[in-house]
C-alpha cells in the first residue's frame, strides 16, 4: 500500500540564536513584555536583579501591542540597538 | 496529477495506522490511509492543482498547499466533495485577522469552529437540527476533523508543541456546524457577513467550548435575551472580560419566540449588546479582586458592536436551550467568513 506523507515537508528557514554576551556589566538589556498583568511584578524583579546584581547600565522596558502575535517591526528594529533582550515570558 | 509528497510503503491497513500514529500524524483516532488516488480525487473535485497555495501562516511563514491539505482531509475521512469546505476553512484561518498562530498556540485552548452556510450544506447532507453541535453527519464530522489534522501536520500544532493549551476542549477533535437556514426566519450568518444571498461559505471562529443555557419558561424576547446575556456576562467574569465575536446558537423553540414577536437578528443583537456588559468591580465577587485596582467602575462590553454577536440557527425542534460560544480572547482573533470557491489573494484579471 503506497501512502502519502501528511506533514509539511518544507525546508525550515535556517536561523540561529543571537550571539551570546559574555558580561552584563554596563550592558543595555531590553525586556519585552507580552503585556499581561503578571509580567509587571515579574519583570520588576528581573530588572532589579539585572541592575543590582549584574550591573547593567540600562534596562529598556517595552510591551508588545498584541500578546498573541510577534513583536511589531518597530520594536524589533529598536531591539537591534540593545545588547540583549528577554522576551516570551510572563503569563 | 503531479503529487510531490513523500511516499510511504506499508503492508496493510493496520500497519498504516501504527505508522501514522507513531509519527504523531493523527489525533489519536484511526485515519483513512491517504493513497495518491484518494488525494488526487479530492484535488480533482475542487479543481485545484496540487501546488495551489491555499495560504501562508504569517508567523512561521509556513505555506499551505492544496496537496498537503488534501492528504490531511483524506486522513480525516473527507470525501472528495467535502474538500472544498476544508480549503475554504483554511483560507479563512490564514487571513491575518484570524491570528491562527496565536489562537492555536495559546494556553487558552480554543478550537477552530466552522459555521457552514449556503447550498453546499444540502449537497453534503449536513445536518443542522438534532444534536447540531454533537456528532451529526459525515461531512460535519470529517471536515471539522480535517482542520485539526491539518493544524497538527502542517503547522505542528501538537499538544506540548505549538499547541500550549492548558486544557483545550473537545471541539478540537471536530467543531463544525451547519446553519439551519431552511427553518430559520432570518438571513443566514454568511448572508449577513458577506452581503450576498444563497452563497456557500465558511465562517471560522477561534472559539471556546459551548456554554448551554435554558429558558423554557417565557416567550418574551427580552427575557430570552436576559438569559443569553447573563451567560455572556458570566463568561466575561469567569473567563475573559474582553469584547469579541460571541456565537449564539438558537434552536427552533427559542427562534419561534423571537419570530412570533417580529424580531430580526439585528433586534436580538441590539438587545444582547445592551445587556452583555460588566463592571470590572464585579471581579470582586468571583475571586479576581486583586486586579480590580482603581478601575472598579470601568464598564466592559462583551461585543464591540451588536454585529459582533453572531446568531446561528441550529438545533432540534424541541427544547428551550441555546448555546453561547465565547471567543478565544476578545478581538485578538476575528471571525472570518470566506465564500466557497473564493480566491482571497488572487489578482483581479
Amino acid at each position: 500500500m503506497e501512502l502519502m506523507d501528511p506533514s509539511h515537508e518544507q525546508q525550515l528557514v535556517s536561523s540561529k540564536p543571537a550571539d551570546r554576551i559574555s558580561n552584563l556589566e554596563g550592558a543595555v538589556i531590553g525586556l519585552i513584555s507580552n503585556g499581561k498583568e503578571n509580567t509587571v511584578p515579574f519583570f520588576d524583579r528581573v530588572e532589579s536583579i539585572l541592575r543590582n546584581e549584574y550591573g547593567v547600565s540600562e534596562v529598556v522596558r517595552r510591551i508588545k501591542k498584541n500578546y498573541s502575535a510577534p513583536a511589531e517591526v518597530e520594536l524589533m528594529q529598536e531591539a537591534m540597538g540593545w545588547d540583549a533582550v528577554l522576551s516570551g515570558v510572563g503569563d | 496529477m503531479n503529487l510531490t509528497s513523500s511516499r510511504i510503503s506499508t503492508t496493510d491497513f493496520a500497519a498504516a495506522q501504527e505508522f501514522y500514529h507513531s509519527n504523531g500524524w493523527t489525533d489519536g483516532l484511526p485515519i483513512i490511509p491517504p493513497t495518491p488516488e484518494l488525494v488526487s480525487a479530492s484535488l480533482g473535485w475542487a479543481l485545484l492543482p496540487p501546488e495551489h497555495l491555499v495560504g501562508i501562516e504569517p508567523v512561521r511563514e509556513r505555506s499551505i498547499t492544496a496537496e498537503k491539505l488534501a492528504v490531511n482531509a483524506v486522513m480525516a475521512g473527507c470525501l472528495p466533495e467535502h474538500f472544498p469546505l476544508v480549503v475554504t476553512a483554511f483560507t479563512a484561518m490564514l487571513q491575518p485577522q484570524f491570528l491562527l498562530h496565536g489562537a492555536t498556540a495559546s494556553t487558552g485552548g480554543c478550537a477552530v469552529l466552522l459555521i457552514v452556510n449556503g447550498p453546499i450544506r444540502r449537497e453534503l447532507e449536513m445536518v443542522a437540527t438534532f444534536n447540531a453541535l454533537g456528532n451529526t453527519d459525515r461531512a460535519s464530522a470529517a471536515v471539522g476533523r480535517a482542520i485539526r489534522l491539518g493544524l497538527i501536520n502542517l503547522l505542528d500544532v501538537r499538544p506540548g508543541g505549538i499547541d500550549r493549551s492548558t486544557l483545550g476542549h473537545p471541539g478540537k477533535f471536530s467543531y463544525c456546524l451547519a446553519e439551519d437556514e431552511e427553518n430559520s426566519p432570518w438571513p443566514s450568518l454568511a448572508e449577513e457577513r458577506l452581503g450576498e444571498s444563497d452563497v456557500s461559505a465558511v465562517t471560522a471562529v477561534a472559539a471556546m467550548a459551548p456554554r448551554q443555557i435554558m429558558n423554557e419558561w417565557t416567550s418574551e424576547p427580552e427575557q430570552i435575551c436576559d438569559t443569553i446575556s447573563a451567560e455572556i456576562r458570566a463568561n466575561q467574569l469567569h473567563y475573559s472580560i474582553w469584547a469579541g465575536n460571541y456565537v449564539v446558537v438558537l434552536p427552533t423553540q427559542l427562534r419561534q419566540h423571537f419570530s412570533d414577536a417580529g424580531w430580526s437578528k439585528a433586534d436580538i443583537q441590539k438587545c444582547v449588546f445592551d445587556r452583555a456588559r460588566v463592571r470590572r468591580g464585579s471581579w470582586n465577587q468571583v475571586g479576581k479582586g486583586s486586579v480590580v485596582k482603581d478601575r472598579a467602575d470601568r464598564e466592559y462590553l462583551a461585543m464591540e458592536t451588536p454585529e459582533d454577536l453572531m446568531i446561528v440557527a441550529a438545533g432540534g425542534p424541541a427544547g428551550g436551550f441555546a448555546q453561547i460560544i465565547p471567543p478565544w480572547l476578545g478581538t485578538k482573533s476575528r471571525a472570518t467568513t470566506v465564500a466557497v470557491g473564493a480566491c482571497v489573494d488572487c489578482e483581479v484579471p
